[in-house]
C-alpha cells in the first residue's frame, strides 16, 4: 500500500509554555506543541481565543511573557531578526497597498525582503501566474476582488521563499471558490516542503490541516489530526436527526433520558447520547417523535463532526474551572 | 402582507454596481437567510431595508413601511443588529440596555420588567452589573442582540451575528432566534457560514450584488448540477492530483483528507476512481456519494474565474531553493 510521501520527522516550530499577559489578562495561558516540516498546523478558535497572540510570538513580533519557543532553530526571544528572514507572515487584513498596483506591491515587498535584481523579475512572474493576475498587473490593488487579493498577499508572504508559512484567518470572508483555490496553493506550497502554520474559526476549513490545535481561551484544549479528534474526545455517541420542525423536535429530543444534550445542526439535528452505544438513544427518538406527531426521515449514528467535539470540549473545560474572568480585549 | 419586499432594489456606488436588481419577499414569522462572500453586496442591501441608504433604483417595503418615505416609522418596526453594533464598554450590561431603551423612548412603564425579561432572555442576568467591554464574544453578541429587541420590533435584521462567535455561543444565539420566531419576529440574517445558512427557512445566495438563487436550502441543494462522490484513501494529496489529471469531465477538491468528485455519472465515475486507486496502489478507505453541502452548491453554480484556476502542475517555489 502507498501512502503520502514519508512525512518529515525535522521539527522546525517548537514551543514549550508559551505564554503572554496583558495586564492581568492571559491571552496565551501556557501552551505547548511542536509542528514537523512540511506540515500543514491548523488553530481553531473563536475570536479572542489567542490564535493571533500565538502566531505574532511566533513571528517574532511579540515577546512572550513566559515560556519559550523556536522556529527553523532559531529563539523566537533572541533570535527575532532571523526568524524574520525564514518566515512568511499573511495578516487578516492582507496589509497589501490598496493606492499601489499589483506590480508596485510586488516590487515594494521585493525590496523589503532584499531579493537580489536577478531574482526580483522571476519572482514576480511567479507571483503573478499563482495568482492568476498576469492580465492585471497594472491594476490597481484597491479594484481587485476578495479572492484576488488574498492570493495577491500570500504571493508576496512567499516572495523570499521563506521554509515556514505563517497564515493569520487567510480565508476570512472570501467566497467559497477562492478560498478552496486558496487552499489548493497551501497544498502545493506544503509539497515543497514549506511548513504552514494557518489560524481558522471555521470548523469546516480546519479539518483541511494535517494536524490541529484546538485554542480556548488561551489554551490548547486538544491536539491531533482532524480525523483523530473526532473519534477520541467524545466517548458518547452522536446521532444525527433528519426531521421536520427541527427547532420544536429538538425541545423533544433534548428531554430525552437517554439523549445528554441537542443541537441544531445544519438542516437537522445532533444529539449526544448518554452512551458509546447509539441503540437505546436511537429508538428513544424515533418513539418520542413519532409520538408527538414530526415526519422522521432519518436518525443515524454519525461521526462527530469537530463542532460536536468542540462544543464538548467547551462545555467539559466550563465545568472543570469557574466561568472565568470574561476576555477582556 | 409580507414583512419584506423588495422590487429591483438596487445601488451603486460611482461605477461599482453593488446591489443589482434584488426581488424578495418574506412572509411574518421567517427566518431568511442573505449568504455570501464580502463584498457581494450583503450589508448594503441590509442598509437599504433598514431605511439607512437610500436605494438608486427599485423600492422595499418592511413591516408594511416604504424604506425611503416612511424611515422614522420604520425605524419604529425595525431591530438592527450590525456589525460594529455600538456597546459602550464602560458601560454595565444594564446600563447599554438602559442606553438602547431611552434613545427608543420606550416608555418608564413597564420597562424595568422588559429589562427583565430580555436579560433572562439572553442569559445576562447574572453578569448585568459587569462592564461591557469585559464581556466573552458571545456575551457581547448577545447584549446585542438584547439592545436591539428593547422596542419590540416585528422585523430583526442581523448582519453576521455570529463570525468570530465559538460554537458554544452560536448554538446558544439561533435557539433564541428561534424563541423569538415563535412570537412572530420575522428575522433577516446574513451569515458567512454556509452552515448556519441551513437553518434559515428560505435564503438567497448573493454573489456580486445579484442573487444566484432563492428558496428552502433543500430547493438550493437540488440546485446542484450533478452528484458528488467522497474518496478516501491512503494517500489523499496524490489521489486529488491523479484524479485530477485522469478523470474526465469531473471537478475534483481535495479537504483534508478527503477527496470530492462532482460528477454528473455517479456508478461509472465511482467504478472509474476505483480502477484508478488501485492501478496507483492507494488504498481505498471510502468511496461513497455524500449529499452536498450548500458550500458545494454555491462553487458549483459561481463559475470560477479561468485567469484565477489554481495552477496545479505550477511548482510555487523556483528550482534553486
Amino acid at each position: 500500500m502507498r501512502t503520502e510521501p514519508t512525512q518529515s520527522t525535522e521539527t522546525v516550530i517548537e514551543v514549550q509554555n508559551l505564554e503572554k499577559h496583558f495586564g492581568t489578562f492571559k491571552a496565551v495561558a501556557g501552551i505547548s506543541f511542536a509542528v514537523r516540516r512540511g506540515e500543514i498546523f491548523g488553530f481553531l478558535g473563536p475570536n479572542g481565543a489567542g490564535k493571533s497572540t500565538t502566531i505574532r510570538m511566533l513571528c517574532g513580533l511579540l515577546a512572550p511573557t513566559a515560556g519559550s519557543g523556536r522556529v527553523a532553530g532559531y529563539d523566537i526571544v533572541r533570535d527575532t531578526e532571523k526568524i524574520k528572514t525564514r518566515i512568511g507572515y499573511m495578516s487578516q487584513k492582507f496589509s497589501l497597498y490598496d493606492e499601489l498596483t499589483v506590480e508596485e506591491n510586488i516590487d515594494f515587498y521585493s525590496g523589503i525582503y532584499r531579493l537580489p535584481k536577478t531574482r526580483k523579475a522571476e519572482r514576480k512572474e511567479w507571483v503573478l501566474t499563482m495568482a492568476g493576475l498576469r492580465d492585471h498587473r497594472r491594476a490597481r490593488t484597491s479594484v481587485l476582488s476578495g479572492g484576488w487579493k488574498q492570493r495577491l498577499a500570500l504571493g508576496c508572504a512567499v516572495l523570499h521563499e521563506p521554509p515556514i508559512l505563517f497564515l493569520d484567518e487567510p480565508t476570512s470572508g472570501v467566497d467559497p471558490n477562492s478560498r478552496r483555490q486558496f487552499w489548493d496553493l497551501i497544498y502545493s506550497l506544503s509539497e515543497q516542503g514549506v511548513t504552514v502554520l494557518v489560524t481558522t474559526h471555521y470548523m469546516e476549513e480546519s479539518e483541511y490541516c494535517d494536524r490541529l490545535g484546538v485554542i480556548y481561551r488561551g489554551e490548547l484544549i486538544a491536539l491531533g489530526p482532524p480525523r483523530e479528534l473526532k473519534t477520541r474526545h467524545l466517548q458518547e455517541a452522536v446521532l444525527e436527526i433528519e426531521c421536520e420542525r427541527p427547532n420544536d423536535a429538538m425541545e423533544i429530543v433534548e428531554r430525552l433520558p437517554e439523549v445528554k444534550e441537542a443541537a441544531l445542526f445544519g438542516h437537522g439535528l445532533h444529539a449526544v447520547a448518554r452512551a458509546a452505544d447509539a441503540g437505546p438513544a436511537d429508538t428513544a427518538i424515533r418513539a418520542a417523535l413519532a409520538g408527538a406527531g414530526f415526519r422522521v426521515a432519518r436518525v443515524e449514528g454519525i461521526t462527530p463532526t469537530l463542532e460536536d467535539v468542540f462544543v464538548s470540549l467547551i462545555e467539559a473545560r466550563d465545568r472543570a474551572h469557574a466561568p472565568q474572568t470574561e476576555v477582556q480585549r | 402582507m409580507s414583512a419584506i419586499r423588495a422590487t429591483g432594489l438596487r445601488c451603486t456606488f460611482d461605477e461599482l454596481v453593488a446591489v443589482d436588481g434584488l426581488n424578495l419577499d418574506i412572509a411574518p414569522g421567517e427566518i431568511f437567510g442573505l449568504v455570501g462572500p464580502d463584498g457581494a453586496g450583503k450589508t448594503t442591501t441590509m442598509r437599504m431595508l433598514t431605511g439607512l441608504l437610500p436605494p438608486t433604483g427599485g423600492s422595499a417595503e418592511v413591516a408594511g413601511c416604504d424604506v425611503v418615505r416612511d424611515v422614522e416609522r420604520l425605524k419604529e418596526q425595525i431591530g438592527y443588529m450590525s456589525q460594529r453594533f455600538g456597546l459602550y464598554p464602560d458601560l454595565s450590561v444594564l446600563e447599554n440596555i438602559e442606553f438602547y431603551a431611552d434613545i427608543y423612548g420606550v416608555p418608564i412603564q413597564g420597562r424595568p420588567e422588559k429589562l427583565e425579561r430580555l436579560l433572562g432572555f439572553s442569559n445576562l442576568t447574572p453578569f448585568k452589573q459587569r462592564l461591557a467591554g469585559n464581556l466573552s464574544g458571545g456575551m457581547k453578541q448577545k447584549l446585542g442582540l438584547a439592545c436591539a429587541l428593547i422596542h419590540t420590533p416585528r422585523v430583526l435584521f442581523l448582519d453576521e451575528p455570529t463570525n468570530g462567535v465559538d460554537p458554544v455561543s452560536r448554538r446558544d444565539f439561533w435557539r433564541i432566534l428561534y424563541q423569538l420566531v415563535r412570537e412572530g419576529v420575522t428575522i433577516f440574517i446574513s451569515t458567512a457560514y454556509l452552515d448556519e445558512a441551513e437553518r434559515c427557512n428560505r435564503l438567497a445566495l448573493l454573489h456580486q450584488g445579484r442573487l444566484l438563487a432563492l428558496g428552502t436550502p433543500d430547493e438550493i441543494r437540488a440546485m446542484m448540477p450533478g452528484a458528488l462522490v467522497e474518496v478516501r484513501t491512503s494517500a489523499p494529496r496524490r489521489t486529488a492530483r491523479l484524479l485530477r489529471a485522469r478523470l474526465a469531465g469531473a471537478s475534483v477538491g481535495l479537504f483534508g483528507d478527503r477527496v470530492h468528485v462532482v460528477t454528473r455519472e455517479v456508478v461509472p465515475t465511482q467504478a472509474r476512481i476505483r480502477e484508478l486507486v488501485a492501478a496507483a496502489g492507494f488504498e481505498l478507505l471510502g468511496l461513497q456519494a455524500v449529499e452536498p453541502s450548500l458550500e458545494d452548491v454555491f462553487v458549483a453554480v459561481t463559475a470560477s474565474p479561468p485567469a484565477a484556476a489554481a495552477p496545479a502542475d505550477l511548482s510555487p517555489m523556483s528550482a534553486n531553493r
